[in-house]
């Protein structure tokens, strides 16, 4: 969805109340974010405790998915992905993984 | 149709000839027969509500401020504690512009722990942006809820219906209940500018920096300024299908009157009384009802009060620090008038205490015999002669 500014000429062009024009559906909130879960797949064990701690929903499971894998054992199970649409990089993921292979990065501008 | 209805049921038949939808309401002495009736008359089928049962006034206002902002007509009451544990979501109610309408029965705030009528309560929440009506009797108690909900839906503000404990809540008297079809005659449906649909998704009331937030308060401030004629207009419409009409003040043979008398709630009933006899006996006195509080009748006042010389203000309640609210909201109304009435700020009857017809003689005798007032505060009825 493209934004369009919108210009009030009196008080009277605006509505009594505030009404955002859109849900998060446009409004991508990660871009708060200052610093950015990156995980790294080699290390990573597919056990998911990131996906069940994270506040926001923005951990993903992804089936079938192509990402590295440690071993061929854990290979078919699903892999977390982080949905940086919105992920507000709380880290919260990086300081519950067990095996501490998710490190956050400052965001670049 | 007449029924016999106590101030608290004619609350409930209020809300239901109202169509109210979503009823959510904690209960507290003195006004938890009017949720018990609407409880009834839901399960009854009589009302068509949704009622739910909250685990406190501030979760019932909150859950009307959700019903109302999804488009439903919504409806509470509370009385003194439970308005003030509402106090944080009327001013939200009011700033979200929610049409919600709600009965405050008025009861004096603890501690001490007092059941009985005082105005405090309500007049505590003059600022948070509720249009504010007292009523006299059970038909206006009717009557108002009836017109609230128009007012409100027409300047989206949300309004409170104001009636004294025990004198109204729990006394019975004969109420002309209209029929339901003219009700909805006066009364459509609401239909709300914005509300929360999942079909058209927007937030309402999110970040508003110091860009936006100020033209939003003076938008209330004006919505309250058109809610003086709306309310007037609306009483007309009311009149011209009901043939009951109530305005924004009242006046009672104040045209020629010397010194007018000015009273709200059940103490007008009193007053009518009192200056209706005194009258007989020669004495140029008028009696000036105050109805609607806010938005304060300013120049409906002034005008009110343009041909006397003294005023007796009688309050049934206090601000501390200050002194009684309604005299003091008229002493600023009558800064604006070229002559000046002299105004006698009585307070009485706090905390329920009786306000009867000698001491009512006694306040309306000291101001004609009085120059001005003696004392900065009028104290009447308080039981020991050194304080």
């Amino acid at each position: 969805m493209k934004e369009k500014k919108i210009k009030f000429n009196k008080i009277g062009d605006l509505p009594y109340l505030t009404v955002s024009l859109g849900t998060t559906r446009v409004n991508l909130t990660g871009q708060w974010r200052s610093f950015r879960p990156v995980i790294d797949y080699q290390k990573c064990t597919r056990c998911m405790i990131c996906w069940k701690f994270c506040p926001d929903v923005s951990v993903i499971k992804e089936p079938n998915s192509k990402k590295a894998a440690p071993s061929e054992k854990i290979a078919h199970l699903p892999a977390p992905v982080i949905n940086y649409d919105f992920c507000k990089g709380c880290g919260i993921c990086a300081e519950e993984c067990p095996v501490k292979c998710i490190e956050m990065k400052p965001e670049k501008k | 149709m007449k029924k016999l209805l106590m101030g608290n049921h004619t609350v409930s038949w209020g809300a239901m000839l109202a169509r109210a939808q979503v009823i959510a309401a904690y209960p507290i002495t003195p006004q938890t027969q009017i949720v018990e009736e609407l409880a009834t008359l839901c399960a009854e089928g009589k009302a068509k509500a949704q009622f739910i049962k909250v685990e406190s006034e501030h979760s019932a206002l909150a859950s009307c401020i959700g019903a109302s902002a999804a488009g439903a007509r919504a409806f509470t009451a509370t009385s003194s504690q439970g308005l003030a544990l509402m106090h944080e979501l009327l001013h939200w109610a009011a700033g979200a512009r929610l049409p919600i309408v709600m009965a405050n029965v008025n009861r004096a705030m603890a501690p001490g722990w007092n059941i009985w009528t005082e105005q405090t309560d309500s007049l505590a929440q003059r600022d948070t942006g509720w249009i504010q009506f007292y009523c006299e009797n059970n038909q206006e108690i009717l009557d108002s809820i009836i017109q609230a909900y128009k007012i409100s839906e027409t300047v989206s503000l949300p309004s409170m219906i104001v009636l004294d404990a025990f004198f109204l809540s729990h006394t019975t008297e004969p109420v002309e209940i209209p029929p339901q079809e003219l009700v909805d005659k006066f009364l459509p449906p609401y239909k709300p500018q914005y509300k929360l649909d999942p079909k058209e998704p927007h937030a309402f009331g999110g970040l508003s920096s110091t860009e936006y937030y100020y033209e939003l308060r003076y938008k209330i401030q004006k919505a309250m300024e058109r809610a003086k004629e709306v309310i007037e207009e609306t009483d007309e419409k009311f009149n011209q299908i009901f043939e009951r009409k109530y305005g924004l003040i009242e006046e009672i043979e104040t045209s020629d009157a010397e010194v007018i008398l000015v009273t709200s709630s059940t103490i007008t009933s009193t007053a009518r009384f009192v200056t209706e006899q005194l009258r007989k006996t020669g004495k140029k006195i008028g009696l000036l009802k105050v109805r609607v509080f806010r938005p304060f009748p300013s120049s409906e006042i002034r005008d009110a009060l343009s041909n006397c010389e003294k005023v007796a203000v009688i309050d049934r309640n206090i601000s501390f620090g200050s002194g009684g609210i309604f005299a003091s909201e008229i002493k600023s109304a009558i800064q604006k008038m070229g002559k000046q009435p002299v105004i006698f700020p009585f307070i009485a009857g706090l905390g329920g205490r009786d306000i009867t017809v000698p001491q009512i003689e006694e306040m309306i005798n000291y101001t004609f015999e009085n120059a001005k007032p003696k004392e900065e505060i009028l104290w009447r009825g308080l039981k020991y002669e050194n304080i």
